[in-house]
């Protein structure tokens, strides 16, 4: 198992060197870093102090060598539009988007599977049809259109929830959330339901994909026939097997939603790294722009081995393959 | 009970008395109805995006013609010089029907050229990598799983931030975007086809490799390649629209959907919703009907023609 | 013979509803086993004897179902008997062994996980209870030792442990019958033959009956008190084993024991029953099996009568070969 996790982790490392590379490449030798990094409204001198400054007069490999040891060090740049240093002001934004992801993420959960199982095991129901035809819209529409009409529907129109903004918040271990408070609860509804519908629509139907597979399976049938009660056979039984497909994609797409989540809040306003992002690559604030994609890697790569390990966890058959492999 | 639908070009007047594969394909796609309906819907929607200029009611751009007088109309109302503006106007007092008759033009364009440049590219990689097999093939698969693993708005985001604006870097960054799909789809199926007898023997005849890519493996590869293309080009004009939304994407000067849809934006806290809503019914109609169409084609397309 | 049997199959009928039409996968077939009895239950795939099985237990899957016939289990009549009543039998009083184990056992849970629940399905006992339970029926078909083994996967199980296993689950509550449905096909010979010695040894010692569903005539030649041959959803022949075994009567049953290689001397053709199985869903009119019968005639256009040519013997059809010797 070791062995395993190892290997995953030297790819990640690769992985994550690679994009540093490509995001260097991309600032330095495609644009024009003296735009890219230093406030265009500085005048020359400030400009040549600043090109000393970040070693953009010396030779590429050398300047790649700088960035990485900042970066290591924790400094990406500084923000042009807050004169603050960029990394910080991501890592402050980065509770309110991971709230709204994982809130998103247990309301797929939450309504997908529920749904999803139902409709493997009754295909033919009314219901099952209804849920899954609803489920090819959650894949098609574009999901800031839908955010639009939901901030139409119910903001505008009945009033019920507010349309921007996150609600009031309270500290949980040092970090400020907003889950604790009923004002917080009525903000993050209509922004988390609407980074869900995607994977909400992901889940019903790999859900009853894999219900329908396994329900035909013998060793269900041979559950039935041990007498065992029809709520064992689809918790115990269906469930484990179906869970383990579902929970990989799921984890993947925890990493979709971070990523989603640039349009969600620029839709409803909410302080988060999406937001910060959009506005930065409006503005041309560059070091957040550096910044934000190499924070961005590092939790995807995170993300994929996180995933991969619980994957082998849940299927024993995969766990030890590894072992002898 | 079907008449054949002359969407094609391919469809040979000659061929009656023997039913061609066309044909076959063409009866089995008709049998669900939702797809057709969809194709029909997509056929109009395309011919209005070719002849936006000639059938739009007015020209929203020429900056003659439109008045702020005009602006924020309700659908239906009528202008000062007696036409009727359907669905409303806009913020500057543009004719709402015709700014989505352009735009669908633009967003239809973009998505439809990036999605065909990136289907050459990724064929050839796939072929490439499904043909010559080994290192060459272990090394692409790598990048383009790599890629696929990462969500598609994360990397045009990536993209963007390095390239900047304007019509040509969007569609670079849709081709940069989409062409790892199809180079796993292409490479998957030429990878069947490869292990198959008639390449070993065209192999035998001393037939070029290119010969044999193209001529032998690539058609085989055609009816997983036309769903995925159907598919991917529905999300590259979702993403391009999603991407004008937040302001990242096409710049002003070529207004698409989603741009128009931003505009609208900002009028929807005071009720006038329109301004957003009918240009993203307009681009909701064009996604899920090309989705509906890509649906059936897998369906007909699928256990079929590997014959 | 006064008491009555623990199971006694009446007329029963399995048909399949499929768009292609109506498949009488089961039609009339009856039978007894009694206590401690052990009963081969024969034919070809496509005979309808697995079909059989799963009537019994009602576990037949749609489109088929159940539409004729009574199935007495201790005298009580389980067609058309409650679901609930169903699930309290299963795995309790009667119990199943399927053919392939790997597909029979749940592979994301583990041999402990599936022996206890079966236990604690059916009672209410403590967890350590189950498990002492099932440790004892692992014992009895011959995995020793087994703490350990149980927190295995199945997986992690040879073929012939896993059917062992399954053989156990089905012990673990002391049935009244146990329905083996090909439980050694996927085996090879030697484990083949240890499981079919335990098997009767288990019958003797604890009045279970037995039925074991098989293709194989050699495998319920040594095993089996009586034997029943299926063609075709129909039963051709009943009797004792050694009675249809040494003096078959139904055209059929000569036909299978003719061809079982070395009943012929070397250097001959093997014999053959000319022609194929129906289809279930085109069968001829009359008779099932008189296209490919050497002594069919005209009588065979009408369905046949169950017969007693025989002391102890039921055969359907017309020409009861009863001459002949094998």
């Amino acid at each position: 198992m070791s062995v395993f996790i190892i290997r995953r982790l030297m790819q990640a490392v690769l992985v994550v060197w690679i994009m540093s590379l490509l995001v260097f490449v991309g600032v330095n030798i495609v644009g024009d870093p003296v735009d890219m990094l230093i406030n265009p409204e500085a005048d020359q001198a400030e400009i040549e102090r600043v090109i000393k400054e970040l070693g953009l007069d010396r030779p590429i490999h050398e300047q790649y060598w700088f960035f990485v040891a900042n970066a290591l060090k924790g400094d990406l740049g500084n923000s042009f539009i807050f004169n603050q240093p960029a990394l910080k002001l991501i890592l402050q934004r980065m509770p309110a988007t991971f709230e709204l992801a994982i809130v998103s993420l247990l309301m797929a959960i939450v309504i997908g599977i529920p749904l999803g199982v139902y409709a493997g095991l009754k295909p033919d129901s009314k219901i099952s049809k209804t849920v899954m035809a609803t489920s090819i819209l959650g894949f098609s529409l574009p999901s800031f259109w839908v955010g639009l009409m939901m901030i139409m529907v119910f903001a505008v129109m009945l009033g019920w929830l507010p349309s921007f903004g996150r609600g009031d918040t309270v500290p949980l271990f040092g970090i400020e959330v907003s889950f604790l408070t009923w004002d917080g609860l009525r903000h993050l509804f209509l922004p988390a339901l609407n980074l869900a519908l995607f994977n909400i629509s992901l889940v019903i139907r790999l859900t009853r994909a894999g219900t329908r597979e396994v329900v035909h399976q013998d060793y269900i049938k041979f559950a039935r026939a041990k007498g065992l009660s029809q709520n064992r056979i689809i918790f115990v039984h269906l469930m484990k097997n179906i869970m383990i497909p579902v929970v990989t994609v799921l984890g993947l797409e925890f990493g979709g939603l971070i990523a989603f989540s640039v349009v969600t809040e620029t839709i409803f306003s909410w302080p988060g790294m999406g937001k910060l992002i959009i506005d930065a690559l409006q503005n041309l604030d560059r070091p957040v722009v550096v910044a934000y994609l190499m924070i961005i890697v590092v939790l995807f790569v995170v993300i994929n081995l996180v995933v991969d390990i619980l994957y082998s966890i849940l299927d024993p058959r995969v766990r030890l393959q590894d072992l002898k492999g | 009970m079907s008449e054949p639908v002359n969407t094609s070009i391919d469809s040979n007047p000659e061929a009656l008395k023997v039913e061609t594969p066309f044909q076959r394909f063409a009866s089995d796609f008709m049998e669900n109805r939702v797809a057709v309906v969809a194709l029909v819907v997509l056929i109009g929607i395309i011919f209005i995006a070719l002849f936006a200029p000639l059938i739009s009611p007015t020209n929203p751009y020429d900056l003659a013609t439109v008045s702020i007088m005009d602006s924020k109309l309700e659908p239906g109302s009528k202008s000062m010089g007696g036409t009727t503006y359907w669905l409303g106007t806009d913020g500057a007092g543009r004719d709402l029907l015709s700014s989505i008759f352009y735009g669908l033009r633009i967003s239809l364009g973009v998505g439809i050229a990036s999605a065909i440049v990136a289907l050459l590219i990724g064929t050839s990689v796939g072929l490439v990598a499904a043909y010559y097999g080994g290192r060459t093939d272990t090394l692409i698969m790598r990048f383009v799983d790599i890629q696929l693993s990462f969500p598609t708005i994360l990397v045009a985001l990536i993209l963007l931030a390095v390239l900047g604006k304007g019509v040509d870097k969007i569609i670079i960054a849709l081709v940069i975007v989409q062409w790892a799909y199809y180079a796993r789809t292409v490479r998957a199926s030429a990878l069947v086809e490869r292990n198959k007898e008639y390449v070993e023997a065209a192999t035998c005849l001393a037939l070029g490799d290119r010969r044999i890519l193209f001529r032998h493996l690539l058609p085989n590869c055609m009816p997983p390649l036309i769903v995925v293309g159907t598919m991917q080009t529905a999300s590259a004009i979702a993403l391009e629209a999603t991407l004008s939304f937040l302001g990242v994407g096409l710049p002003v000067t070529e207004p698409s959907l989603g741009l128009l849809i931003s505009n609208g934006f900002e009028y929807m806290l005071s009720e006038k919703y329109w301004i957003s809503f009918f240009p993203g019914i307009a681009l909701l109609i064009t996604i899920v009907s090309i989705n509906l169409v890509g649906d059936q084609l897998r369906d007909v397309l699928n256990p079929r023609l590997q014959k | 013979m006064t008491d009555t049997p623990t199971l006694a199959v009446e007329n029963l009928e399995t048909h399949f509803f499929t768009k292609a039409g109506v498949a009488k996968a089961v039609d009339g077939v009856s039978f007894t086993v009694n206590k401690g009895e052990i009963m081969g239950l024969v034919g070809e795939s496509g005979s309808g004897k697995s079909v059989t099985g799963f009537s019994i237990l009602g576990l037949v899957d749609p489109p088929g179902r159940v539409v004729g016939g009574k199935v007495l289990f201790n005298g009580e009549d389980l067609v058309g008997a409650s679901e609930e009543r169903m699930q309290k039998l299963r795995g309790k009083k009667i119990a199943m062994i399927f053919q392939d184990p790997m597909m029979t056992l749940n592979p994301v849970l583990r041999i402990d996980t599936q022996m206890i629940e079966t236990v604690l399905a059916h009672e209410k006992v403590d967890k350590e209870t189950a498990r002492q339970r099932s440790r004892d029926a692992l014992g009895q078909v011959g995995i020793s030792a087994a703490e350990e083994r149980m927190k295995a996967y199945p997986h992690q199980f040879s073929g012939g442990m896993r059917q062992r296993v399954a053989i156990a689950i089905a012990l673990l509550n002391k049935p009244d019958l146990i329905i083996a449905d090909e439980p050694t096909t996927a085996l090879d010979v030697t484990i083949q033959g240890q499981i079919l010695y335990e098997a009767q040894k288990l019958c003797r010692e604890t009045g279970t009956a037995l039925i074991w569903i098989t293709h194989d005539l050699a495998v319920v030649a040594g095993l089996a008190d009586k034997i029943s041959v299926m063609y075709a959803g129909r039963l051709a022949e009943q009797g004792l084993i050694d009675d249809v075994l040494d003096h078959p009567v139904h055209p059929y049953t000569i036909g299978l024991l003719g061809s079982i290689p070395g009943h012929n001397t070397r250097g001959q053709r093997l014999h053959q029953i000319p022609g194929m199985t129906p289809s279930l869903l085109s069968l001829p009119e009359g008779c099932a099996f008189k296209e490919r019968c050497n002594f069919a005639d005209d009588a065979c256009l009408l369905r046949q009568e169950v017969t007693q040519p025989v002391a102890g013997r039921s055969v359907r059809c017309c020409h009861p070969q009863l001459g002949a010797a094998t």
